[in-house]
Formats: C-alpha cells, sequence, structure tokens
C-alpha cells in the first residue's frame, strides 16, 4: 500500500470547556482534493492548524509521507513539503508584494538582500502558476482577491507537497471563486494534495474528490460528491434537516421610508468611496445591496447610521432628514442598525448580555427611571429576548465576550430588532456564525420585512442577497451600477456586474 | 529609490542647514564649534533613539531606555575607575545594556507583561539600584581621548565638526548607518519589520517572533550599553545620581518624529542638539540674558513640540506593544 500524502491519526485537541478536535483521522493523497466541511467552531481551523504546527494537538500523530512530525513544529511541517494559506491573511500590509513573498527565505547576495533576484523569483513564481501580481505593489493596497493570490503564490513559493486552503473563498467574488477552485484543480493535476477547508456547500461539492463533515470537533462523515447532495451535506454539518432557501412570501412594499439623496462619504484614507449615490427602500421590502467588499458599502452603512460624515448628499427617513455622524438622534428616528463588525460595534464584549441587549436604550424606559436603572425590567426584557431569540448561553449575566460567534449576532439582532423601528440596516449579518443561527437570522429579517420594516441588507455572500432579497442592488466602484428584481436575478449576471464588467 | 528608505521628513535637514548657514555666514568661528558641540550633544540622543527603533520595529515598546542609560553608564564609570581601564569598562557597560534588554525581553515576550510597566520596572530599577550603590570619590583615570582624522580634520568647518571626536563618537555614527543598513536591506531587517508590523505573517513563514524580539532587544539594550558607555567614558567624564537625565524618554520622541527610521531619527537628533548648542553659546556670549531655568527646560519643551508636531501624522509599527499569542494566529 502506498503511503499517503497526509496521515492523521486520532488527533484530539482540548481547550478549556471545549473540545475543538475529538479523534479525528483522515488521509490526504498526492494529487487529491479533500474538502473539511463544517460549521464555524467545528474544529476545522483547529485541525488544520494542527497540521501546520500552529496549534500543540493534546493526542494523535500526523505523518508527512511517512515521517512523524512533532507536534508544534511549523519549521518541520514547512520542510516535509507543508504549505497553508490561511483565513486571516498573513501579509504585512505596509510591505510590498515581493517582501511579503520572499519573507523567511530571502535571495541574498552576501549579507544583503538580492532584490533583483527576489522580484525575478516573484515573477517567475506568477508566471509558473498564471497567477499575475505586481511585485512592486504594496499589500495594504490591494484588493482581497490579490492578497489571497499573494498568499497562495507564498505557499507554493516552497515546493508544497501539501496545500491546506483555509477558508479561502469567504472573500472572493463569484468570479474569484471559480478562478481559485481552477486553480485548485489545476495543483492538484500537478501532483500536489489539497486539504481545503470551507462551509459553502456549493464550492465543496464542485470542487473536492473527497469531503470530510465535521461536526463539534468530530469527524462525522466521510463521502464523496457523487455520493452527495447539499442538503445530505447540510444535515450532516448540523446534524438536523437544514431549510437552505429562505421561506418567504411575497413582499408587500409600502412607501419609501428610506431615502437616500446623491450621497457622498468618504473612507478612512479621505478617498471618495461613495460617490452621488441615490437609494429608496421602501416599507416591506428587503433590498439587498451585493458587491465585492470595498466598494462603498462599509462607507455607504456607516453614514447611513450616523457613524462617519457625509461630504454632501441626504439620508432620509420618511421624508426628514437625519443628523449627520449622530448615531444616536439617527437610531432614534427609528434606523436600527446590525453592524458589520459585532466585535467593535455591535457589543461591548465585558458587559454582560443583559447589558449589550439594551446597548441603545438603556436610559429610556422602563430600563431607567431618571438616574437609576431599573433591574427588574433590564432581567425580564434580557429573558424574554434570549427565549425568543434563542441565545445560547448559561445565563443572561454571562458577558457577551464568552458567547460563540453566533450567539454573540444573535443578541445584536435581539437587540435591534426587537425594538419598533421603521428602517432596518443589515450589514453582513450572518458573517462568522454556524448555518443554524444563519437560518434564525434570515428569518428574522424576514420577519422584520413582514411587519412593515424597510430592511437594507448589505452582504458579500452573495447567496444571502440572492435568497433574502426582494430587490438587488449592485454595487461597484461606490456606486450602483444595476437594479435587479429579486426573484428572477441570475447569479452569473451579479457576478459579472459585481466585478465591474457591464453584463 | 533611494528616497523611500530615506523617509520622507526632509524638514529637519532643511531647518539645520539653513539655522548653520545663517550663522556661519555671521560669525565662522563660533559657529564651527556651536555645530560641533551640537553633535557632542545630538548623538547620544540618536544612540539611545536607535534603542528604541530596533526594539519597536520588532513590536516592543521599550520605555526603559532611560533606566538602561543610566544603569549602564553607572556599571561603564565604577567599572572603569576601579580596573583603571576604560576598555573594561567600556565592556562592562555594554554588557549590562545587554543584560537590562534582556530583562525587558523577558518581561514583554516571555511573560507577556505589559511593555510600559516593563520598562517602567527597568526605570525605576536602574534609579533604586544606581542611588543605592553610589559612592562619592571615585575617579575616572582619564576619558576616551579625541582622535583628530589626520587631513580631514584640517578641512574648516567640517575638520572640527565631523572628523575630531572620541572614537565612540566616530562607532556611534558608524552603527546608526549599519543599523539603516541592515533594517532595510538584509533579511534580519525585513524579518525583524515583519515581525513588529505583523507577527503573523512573520511565525507563518517561520521566522520565530519569539527569537527575533529576544535578540532585537537584548541587541538594543547593548547599544543601549554602549550609549551610556559614550555618556560617562567620552563625554563626561564622571557620574552622578540621576545622570541620564531624560535622555532615554527623549530618544522616544526623537524617534517617532524619526518616523521610526534611523536616519530620521539621527537627523532630528542633531536638530535638537544644534538647538540646544545654540542656546548654550548665546547664554556663553550674554547675547541674551535668560534665566538659566528656562534654558535648562529647552530639551523638555522642544520634546513636547516635535511630539505635538509629528502626533497622528506618523504611523507607528502596527504590532507595537503587543505579546504574540501563537495560537490565536
Amino acid at each position: 500500500m502506498k503511503t499517503p500524502l497526509l496521515e492523521l491519526t486520532n488527533i484530539t485537541k482540548k481547550y478549556p470547556g471545549v473540545i475543538a478536535n475529538e479523534d479525528i483521522s483522515l488521509t490526504v493523497n498526492k494529487g487529491e482534493i479533500v474538502a473539511l466541511l463544517g460549521e464555524n467552531g467545528a474544529g476545522k481551523s483547529t485541525l488544520v492548524k494542527a497540521v501546520f504546527g500552529l496549534v500543540r494537538p493534546d493526542s494523535g500523530e500526523i505523518r508527512i509521507n511517512g515521517h512523524l512530525i512533532a507536534p508544534g513544529d511549523t519549521a518541520g511541517a514547512i520542510a516535509h513539503g507543508v504549505g497553508m494559506v490561511h483565513q486571516h491573511f498573513q501579509l504585512v500590509p505596509v510591505m510590498s508584494v515581493t517582501d511579503n513573498i520572499i519573507l523567511g527565505d530571502e535571495p541574498t547576495r552576501g549579507l544583503f538582500i538580492n532584490k533583483r533576484a527576489a522580484r525575478a523569483e516573484v515573477l517567475a513564481l506568477s508566471e509558473k502558476y498564471g497567477l499575475q501580481v505586481d511585485p512592486d505593489a504594496i499589500v495594504e493596497n490591494l484588493p482581497v482577491g490579490m492578497q489571497q493570490r499573494i498568499e497562495i503564490l507564498k505557499a507554493l513559493r516552497k515546493d508544497v507537497d501539501l496545500l491546506i486552503l483555509d477558508e479561502p473563498t469567504a472573500v472572493l467574488t463569484p468570479q474569484e471563486i471559480d478562478e481559485l477552485l481552477n486553480v485548485i484543480r489545476n495543483l492538484a493535476k500537478s501532483g500536489v494534495g489539497v486539504l481545503f477547508i470551507s462551509h459553502k456547500l456549493r464550492e465543496v461539492i464542485a470542487v473536492a474528490d473527497r469531503i470530510v463533515v465535521l461536526r463539534n470537533g468530530k469527524a462525522v462523515g466521510i463521502t464523496t460528491p457523487k455520493e452527495s447532495d447539499e442538503e445530505s451535506l447540510a444535515h450532516l454539518m448540523v446534524g438536523r434537516d437544514v431549510v437552505l432557501q429562505v421561506e418567504k412570501g411575497e413582499a408587500k412594499a409600502k412607501e419609501v421610508v428610506l431615502s437616500i439623496r446623491n450621497l457622498h462619504v468618504n473612507d478612512d484614507r479621505k478617498l471618495t468611496a461613495v460617490t452621488g449615490f441615490d437609494l429608496d427602500v421602501h416599507a416591506g421590502e428587503i433590498l439587498g445591496i451585493a458587491g465585492v467588499e470595498g466598494n462603498g458599502q462599509r462607507e455607504l452603512v456607516e453614514a447611513i447610521c450616523g457613524m462617519r460624515p457625509r461630504i454632501k448628499g441626504s439620508v432620509l427617513v420618511s421624508g426628514v432628514e437625519t443628523p449627520d455622524m449622530h448615531p444616536r438622534r439617527v437610531h432614534a428616528m427609528g434606523i436600527s442598525h446590525i453592524p458589520e463588525d459585532r466585535e467593535k460595534h455591535g457589543l461591548v464584549a465585558s458587559y454582560s448580555i443583559e447589558d449589550n441587549l439594551v446597548l441603545n436604550q438603556f436610559d429610556q424606559p422602563p430600563f431607567a427611571k431618571g438616574w437609576i436603572r431599573n433591574a427588574y425590567a433590564l432581567e425580564s426584557n434580557a429573558n424574554t429576548l434570549v427565549k425568543e431569540f434563542d441565545i445560547r448561553t448559561p445565563s443572561i449575566k454571562t458577558t457577551a465576550g464568552a458567547l460563540s460567534g453566533g450567539n454573540k449576532q444573535k443578541v445584536v439582532v435581539a437587540r435591534e430588532l426587537s425594538q419598533k423601528t421603521k428602517v432596518v440596516v443589515a450589514a453582513q449579518p450572518t458573517r462568522g456564525v454556524d448555518v443554524g443561527s444563519i437560518e434564525f437570522i434570515h428569518n428574522q429579517l424576514v420577519a422584520a420585512r413582514d411587519n412593515g420594516a424597510a430592511v437594507l441588507l448589505v452582504s458579500a455572500e452573495l447567496d444571502e442577497v440572492l435568497s433574502l432579497s426582494d430587490r438587488i442592488a449592485v454595487m461597484f466602484g461606490g456606486k450602483i451600477v444595476a437594479f435587479l428584481d429579486g426573484k428572477d436575478a441570475d447569479r452569473a449576471k451579479i457576478g459579472r456586474l459585481m466585478a465591474g464588467l457591464s453584463e | 529609490m533611494i528616497k523611500k528608505y530615506l523617509g520622507s521628513r526632509w524638514s529637519p535637514f532643511v531647518a539645520t542647514f539653513s539655522v548653520i548657514l545663517f550663522f556661519y555666514l555671521k560669525d565662522a568661528l563660533a559657529t564651527t564649534s556651536v555645530v560641533a558641540t551640537s553633535i557632542t550633544f545630538g548623538l547620544p540622543l540618536a544612540m539611545a533613539a536607535m534603542v528604541g527603533i530596533m526594539c519597536e520595529r520588532t513590536g516592543i515598546v521599550n520605555i526603559g531606555i532611560e533606566g538602561t542609560l543610566l544603569v549602564s553608564s553607572f556599571i561603564g564609570f565604577f567599572v572603569a575607575s576601579v580596573s583603571g581601564n576604560l576598555l573594561v569598562g567600556l565592556f562592562a557597560a555594554v554588557c549590562m545594556g545587554a543584560v537590562s534588554g534582556l530583562l525587558l525581553a523577558l518581561l514583554s515576550v516571555t511573560w507577556k507583561m505589559d511593555q510600559i510597566i516593563a520598562g517602567t520596572i527597568i526605570n525605576i530599577l536602574a534609579t533604586g539600584l544606581t542611588s543605592f550603590f553610589y559612592k562619592q570619590g571615585h575617579t575616572l583615570p582619564s576619558t576616551f581621548p579625541e582622535i583628530d582624522i589626520p587631513g580631514l580634520s584640517a578641512i574648516p568647518f567640517f575638520g572640527p565638526v565631523l572628523f575630531m571626536h572620541g572614537p565612540l563618537t566616530f562607532l556611534g555614527f558608524f552603527l546608526i548607518l549599519v543599523l539603516w543598513v541592515a533594517l532595510y536591506f538584509t533579511p534580519w531587517g525585513l524579518r525583524s519589520r515583519s515581525v513588529g508590523e505583523h507577527p503573523g505573517s512573520a511565525d507563518t513563514a517561520g521566522v520565530s517572533v519569539v527569537r527575533m524580539r529576544y535578540l532585537n532587544v537584548t541587541i538594543a539594550g547593548a547599544f543601549g550599553g554602549l550609549t551610556g558607555a559614550y555618556l560617562t567614558l567620552e563625554l563626561v567624564g564622571s557620574w552622578d545620581r540621576g545622570f541620564s537625565a531624560g535622555r532615554g524618554f527623549t530618544a522616544l520622541a526623537l524617534m517617532i518624529f524619526g518616523r521610526w527610521n534611523p536616519l530620521g531619527a539621527l537627523a532630528a537628533a542633531l536638530f535638537f542638539g544644534v538647538a540646544q548648542a545654540i542656546t548654550n553659546q548665546l547664554m556663553i556670549t550674554e547675547v541674551v540674558t535668560i534665566p538659566q531655568q528656562f534654558t535648562n527646560m529647552l530639551p523638555y519643551v522642544l520634546t513636547i513640540l516635535i511630539l505635538a508636531i509629528s502626533a497622528g501624522k506618523v504611523r507607528a509599527p502596527a504590532a507595537e506593544g503587543q505579546p504574540y499569542e501563537k495560537e490565536s494566529a
């Protein structure tokens, strides 16, 4: 029997209170693409980090080409031909593409880095694998798709036999995803083994030779794309049947509630991010904004919610202009905001769930009487919402920081949607959230719509926009390049629009 | 290409140059002496700023430079006066500096202590220990003698300014240049900077963050020891309580003003030195009569001004002050 490229035997890794990996065994052969499928928190990342030596497993064996790799031995893993593309890019933002690629193994002339040789090497590498990059560009100025290419080149530079990709498609456009899947197929053809992590069923079925499903740290199934479909994989992942398509009735759009007129907004570098934006959202509809991240969506949302100065233009709620740079008054006028970055703008990690649930109304009755907070009202509010929004927590006094991503998000959603609101601005509402919670949050957004709110959904996940929206606006370069009807929107067409192509 | 590594902040150069030119046209002799003095004032600050740069470029905030200067100059002075040998004193000072660096690395890298507190510990420790062990009555056999480079030192203005100094002055300038080249043109520099900007990327590229930080903080400490030795064994020739006189803190401001670039910090330090030398000259010649208390304030006022000017415009190494947690990578 030939030796597999990668052989994991009974890997177990425990963190305080959590078993990240329990007794996982799997193999990857030369030229094979193995997908690790699982929800967030299922232990996928921990497992591949163990292979790469970034996590030290408590027990179990890792063999690469038959060689036993000591736990936590990154250098050993690299030496035996393992390359890894991390979920969070491991690039130095202020350095050039070349510097990032050569880091750790620099071509030298005497004591100095041979910059000319380094540049030539990067060009040769990019030629060899058909991944175009500009060797002199500074990484922080590049779009994420390009940054990922650099990550892949960085990994491929070291003559890898096994390439690990940790959630590589999370930030890409559909076209970029297709390109990436092709790159993966070509790599496999050239004999590289690929271990590929994803929670997106479509990609896994499209590219994998074998699929390993993880749930709660255990390998619960090994299958192939031929033997499975999206429903059966989702069932394995979650452990119960999941409704992938959001069930929603016909939208009953009424009057315009949120209108944006000629809005101009700058990004953090003071460059124009939103250019002359006009948009109307009606009560009782979900308007989805599709687009690759970094095309002005974040700036748009922040300008609407009063968190970023409006250079020009206005945002109106039911015809009344909302104040610039005043989140509190904007909220009081009926705009609820599910922020993109819940850790930064949605929650105070060190506060209890109970307090987080009233962050924007803690000083209003019944939660406060004059100066004094009303502990009873706080508690009963928290108990109701925890039940209603299915927030899984040991207690309402638990700090928000201790919750899982999905439950944190449910706290934010509960706070924003439990109040009477005219407009809901939801930015990436299911980012980093497990499949079960995604389903729940989607249903809540539809419920808000049915209760007559105007919902503005911004998401980088095209599937999410497609399944929730009654109307779709595609954003590119700070502008809306097209409006489409939600029912008969075509994936491929939106993908092209997102990439800035006309059709 | 070169311009990129010099840093874009030319204002210290321009300001310094125009001030010198103005005075040289008025009074050549006095100006030469002022500029030569300004190097004496500026160089120790520049060297101390290098200590900060080496640490912060790898992500360790070092506010313990003051302590390093104090304790290493103390050791340098006493070892030299007891042994009667300046070189032995120099060696002791450099070792002491390295030990203080190693202590900072232990506290902030291994024990992941808050780096501001770690630095403060070093400062307090240095003040306490040196005050406790200090005894009056010791003297140095001599100080490091001035070296006049034959030929070059005869050039008017540039000769006295650039080519008539003690050995440690030349060494200091040389090492600052070496540091600049090393930081931008060698694998060590690339790795150091990546550790300070984004340790995860260094770690995943097989560069040990912990080793890199230990190495750089220790070398920086040794460099701080050299600075301390320069102050006592070459510049002043004696030692007293509180000898380092806040230079370690001023150096941090200069590091920021110089944008964490060795040449930038050097330029800022020399500008600083010129300002101080001019004030001294004006006092000596009694052109202006300001109470001495005010001239003594000058370094601190300038430090505040410099920080106020550069605050918000400069970009520190991104991972500065954060202990690196491998598993969260």
